[in-house]
């Protein structure tokens, strides 16, 4: 069984550190990577897969150390962000071609297997240049699994999918996850991670900002307070009503309407609506002020 | 017997760089030359020596190099400045495999593009068989070993290779080596040289090194530049997030 190790691991580049002491180990089944753009995902993932030599700290896989090694690529397969595949091979020849570097004794059949995983059964013969965007993504899958590999990473694999080719690829790295794989994706976006994965690592600032269950995590950032911009008819009189919430903790005036500090985010969502009715005063906008990722992120640093 | 490695990454290379406009540059210094030696043979060119002249210090000193840049640097190089090299890299294949048979396909072109129309012209220009046109034929699918080991190399240093190797070419070969003796132990041009006169002997075409000596350093300088580029390349690394 391959794992995924990482023991105060550091990777800078002069005087920046992308990736600051982190250790963690990750098992079978699907691991999300989440953090905003910039944080340090890919650097983490290229240092996973041998394509970044770390500046301090130990890393292997499968017991492995990944740099320097291509014999590691024997347990490990890897979709990287960039869409670049070769565009003049069919996906079918892309994948043959794969199964052939790995040696493997029966490429065509592996080409056949893995292709089917993905369901690209139907474009196998076209030229990859004729792809869109989340079929190239589904047959660098394909590319990466036909050697059966334990570990699977994945930089940012939801990229420029469509609903349904986000959500098949989503049970697809699933079942590849129920069937003991270790699988890595990385992503920016909550929801992806949240409908995938059990375990999270969240990496901020080339820091490990929170790692374990994505429940525990996701009770943290929906717990924390949020900030509310409300634009009504009668933005004084709803205040003073507000105010009076025990969900909500502080109103302001502002020249934008009123800023309402929430400390409850689903009690308030729920409650606002019946407030503004009740006293007859017409809502016209409600935005979060706060969802960037960036602002969850960082409440998350400072626990 | 090849490996299905080394045959699947040569396979890729070929289809990859005949596929692209490249191809059509590529062929063009060549055809140039050949249409130059026809020109020059038709209009009764005065000076008697104009064979060795067009195909030594035209075909073996612009049209070869200049052929093997574009190639050389290209068969790799493509592959690592649009990122598609890691579908490559991201497999057991030793790293040796990768860059020999990349090296095998550059130097095959090189040959089919550069060196047979040298010879072409050579029996254009001589009017059969001669000397010349065997001795520049040899210089020539040597120099495409030589040359195409160097850039190559270059593409996987950097990712300014064909700079870097048009500033060697220019710089390094085409000024330095006239004015200093000692850089001509260096140059690739007159590895090929070299050899080409050993067989052709015909002071026109500018030959500074003895056959030895052109053939040992020629193959001195193909290792050294593929080992580096085997030690290179067993050290690539993507970039990371934009920090």
């Amino acid at each position: 069984m391959s794992s995924i190790e990482l023991r105060s691991v550091s990777r800078w580049y002069g005087n920046v550190v992308a990736i600051n002491d982190i250790t963690m180990t990750m098992g079978p089944g699907v691991t999300g990577l989440l953090g905003p753009n910039g944080a340090g995902k890919s650097t983490l993932l290229h240092l996973i897969s041998g394509f970044l030599e770390p500046s301090r700290g130990e890393l292997t896989v499968g017991g492995a150390a990944s740099w320097r090694n291509p014999d590691v690529y024997r347990t490990l397969g890897l979709v990287p962000e960039r869409p670049a595949v070769y565009p003049f091979l069919t996906g079918l020849e892309f994948v043959r071609a794969t199964a052939r570097l790995h040696k493997l004794p029966g490429p065509d059949r592996a080409a056949e297997r893995s292709i089917a995983i993905v369901e690209m059964a139907a474009a196998q013969d076209r030229k990859i240049a004729t792809y869109s965007k989340g079929m190239r993504q589904r047959i660098k899958v394909a590319a990466a699994l036909v050697h059966d590999p334990e570990v699977l990473l994945l930089d940012e694999p939801f990229n420029g999918m469509d609903p349904r080719q986000r959500l098949h690829m989503m049970d697809l790295l699933e079942t590849l996850g129920d069937e003991g794989r270790t699988i890595l994706f990385s992503s920016h976006i909550l929801e992806e991670v949240e409908r995938l994965s059990g375990t999270i690592q969240v990496i901020v600032a080339g820091r490990l900002a929170a790692s374990g269950d994505f429940r525990a995590i996701r009770r943290l950032m929906t717990s924390r307070p949020h900030v509310f911009l409300v634009r009504t008819s009668d933005d004084r009189r709803l205040g003073a009503a507000l105010i009076g919430r025990p969900s909500v903790t502080g109103v302001e005036m502002s020249s934008r309407g009123l800023q309402v500090k929430a400390s409850d985010y689903g009690a308030f969502s729920r409650e606002i609506a019946g407030l503004t009715r009740e006293h007859g005063i017409q809502l016209r906008e409600l935005l979060p002020e706060d969802e960037s990722l960036e602002r969850v992120f960082a409440y998350l640093v400072e626990q | 017997m090849l490996s299905v490695q080394a045959r699947t990454v040569a396979s890729i290379t070929l289809r990859a760089t005949m596929g692209r406009r490249r191809a059509l540059l590529f062929a063009l210094p060549p055809l140039i030359l050949v249409l130059v030696t026809v020109l020059l043979k038709a209009a009764h060119a005065e000076r008697a020596d104009w064979p060795s002249l067009i195909l030594g210090g035209f075909g073996l000193a612009v049209v070869l190099p200049l052929t093997a840049l574009i190639i050389g640097t290209s068969v790799l190089g493509a592959e690592i400045d649009d990122g598609s090299v890691v579908h490559l890299l991201a497999t057991p294949v030793p790293r040796s495999t990768v860059i020999l048979s990349k090296f095998a396909v550059a130097t095959g072109l090189t040959m089919l593009f550069a060196a047979v129309p040298e010879f072409l012209a050579g029996l254009i220009a001589t009017g059969g068989p001669s000397r010349l046109a065997v001795g520049v034929l040899a210089g020539a699918l040597a120099g495409s070993v030589i040359y195409n080991a160097l850039f190559v190399m270059m593409s996987v240093l950097t990712t300014r290779a064909i700079a870097v190797g048009l500033l060697y070419l220019l710089v390094w070969e085409s000024l330095l080596s006239n004015v200093v003796s000692g850089v001509r132990v260096l140059s690739a041009e007159q590895y090929s040289l070299g050899i080409a006169n050993s067989i052709a002997r015909d002071g026109n075409l500018n030959a500074h090194l003895g056959v030895a000596t052109a053939a040992v350093m020629g193959a001195v300088v193909t290792v050294i530049a593929l080992g580096l580029a085997v030690r290179r390349l067993g050290a690539f690394s993507l970039k990371g997030d934009a920090v």
